[in-house]
């Protein structure tokens, strides 16, 4: 009676798990190799001390230029961590194995993006204020700085996640990978860097910051389901 | 009488087909296009605020709408592809790629025109423009991807997949003039109150519209065609093709 109750017995029930054993998988692989993600974290904070290298050290400028400095800095280590998503365990077979898994690979994927973000975006979260405090930029705006880059660094990971996996095992792979998926951080980039404007202006930012995590939301749903069938094609 | 409309969904069905509908949408586009001509840039009066300035719209409004509209169609047909699984969806949505591409780079092009007379300036970081420059980048993803990989198949479905995720940009882009106050005008032509122009220039862009509409149509279905013979060359009809034969 039961069987025929519940004719696919892997439906809701074997999700969470999913998603558990594939975070703490991809978060056991990172942890195994902390100077990879130690660089990860060099090239955003180099990237961020370059501008007033190259622009002006005029404290006025550099509050200003702060928010999207730092946007921009987060959207390219995003970009640069991105093929270690997928590529390594593409390139062992190891993904091929979690396609075939019975349980859902949109849950496998979406605990992989989960330690994606946890080991690529939070670093970026936290070291956000302290780079910013540099840009002269005062509490509020590095508070809401650090809010939005809460909310709109799992969007990065979401989305990137598509474009990490469309481009698998191709030619160029990295430069096709940024021609895909920076159009689509943009909109994460302006509310993102607008909100925090927002602040130094003396506006509200919750219309900003709401743009965001609906975004998150949007991203959340579907996100892991168009990268599980990225997977599966670059799979066949 | 039922139109059985999968007769149509074989490229060796839709080729021919296609070959048959391509002069009447060229001819049709190239006379909406002298009329909508005459009618822009010579029977509509001259602006009292922007002088002759204006009348780029006549391009530049058509260009920009179906540089949108091609993207959603283009969407549409790949959800075909990904959904049924019919290989023609994915050549109609590789086909549109292209003309949807030159559409915004024409857009952004006028756009540019029209702006260094109008507000003094070629570009301007502003919603509106910013979005359509992502719209581009956008295409040339696609475009992009598709050369990138070599199986046609997978080609067909990982574009699919990037066609449908950017298709969530189509409305920021739309929505942008009224979401940010920017540089860029709003809408001046709507469908819930009369329009704030005359009623003669209107007629003229609806008509280059029309126009923009069919030459897309026209140029799609041209690519198409190269793209199913391309594609099907190991076929036993397409090697029957007069064309094929001959060439």
């Amino acid at each position: 009676m039961d069987a025929v109750a519940t004719p696919t017995p892997i439906a809701a029930d074997a999700v969470w798990p999913a998603v558990r054993w594939a975070a703490a998988r991809d978060l056991k692989l990172a942890l195994r190799s902390r100077g990879e993600l130690g660089v990860q974290l060099l090239f955003y904070v180099i990237v961020v001390s370059l501008f007033p290298l190259s622009t002006s050290p005029e404290r006025n400028l550099l509050a200003t230029m702060g928010p999207g400095v730092l946007w921009v800095a987060a959207l390219l280590s995003s970009l640069l961590s991105l093929p270690r998503l997928f590529a390594g365990d593409h390139a062992d077979g190891t993904l091929e194995q979690i396609a075939l898994s019975p349980y859902p690979l949109g849950a496998l994927v979406y605990g992989k993006i989960l330690a994606h973000w946890l080991t690529t975006g939070l670093p970026v979260v936290v070291l956000a204020p302290l780079l910013g405090l540099q840009y002269a930029m005062d509490a509020e705006s590095l508070a809401v700085l650090t809010v939005a880059l809460l909310v709109g660094t799992p969007i990065l990971s979401l989305l990137g996640a598509i474009g990490a996996a469309l481009t698998l095992g191709l030619r160029a792979s990295g430069s096709l990978l940024a021609l895909l998926i920076l159009p689509l951080y943009v909109p994460v980039l302006i509310f993102g860097a607008g909100a925090v404007d927002a602040a130094r202006a003396g506006l509200g930012v919750s219309a900003n910051l709401s743009l965001l995590g609906a975004g998150l939301l949007v991203a959340m749903v579907g996100a892991p389901f168009a990268a599980a069938a990225a997977v599966r094609i670059a799979l066949d | 009488m039922s139109l059985n409309w999968f007769k149509y969904a074989s490229p060796a069905t839709f080729y021919p087909l296609a070959g048959k509908m391509i002069p009447w949408f060229a001819w049709a586009a190239a006379l909406l296009a002298a009329a909508g001509l005459y009618l822009g840039l010579v029977v509509a009066p001259t602006d009292f605020q922007q002088g002759d300035a204006y009348r780029i719209i006549f391009i530049h409004v058509p260009a920009a709408w179906m540089s949108m509209f091609l993207y959603v169609v283009m969407a549409a047909w790949s959800a075909l592809a990904l959904g049924f699984n019919t290989r023609l969806s994915a050549m109609m949505a590789q086909a549109i790629a292209p003309t949807g591409a030159v559409m915004t780079f024409i857009a952004l092009w006028t756009g540019a025109f029209w702006g260094r007379p109008t507000w003094g300036t070629y570009w301007a970081w502003d919603a509106r423009m910013t979005s359509e420059l992502i719209l581009l980048f956008l295409y040339f993803g696609i475009i992009a991807l598709r050369h990138a990989i070599d199986d046609p198949r997978r080609a067909d479905r990982a574009c699919g997949v990037l066609a449908l995720t950017g298709v969530v940009n189509i409305p920021i882009i739309y929505f942008s003039v009224q979401w940010w106050n920017s540089l860029h005008q709003g809408s001046s032509v709507s469908l819930t109150r009369a329009p704030a122009m005359a009623a003669i220039m209107l007629t003229g862009m609806l008509i280059m519209s029309l126009a923009a509409w069919f030459y897309a149509i026209a140029a799609s279905l041209a690519r198409v065609r190269t793209i199913i013979v391309d594609r099907e060359r190991g076929a036993a009809w397409v090697s029957e093709l007069p064309e094929v034969r001959n060439a």
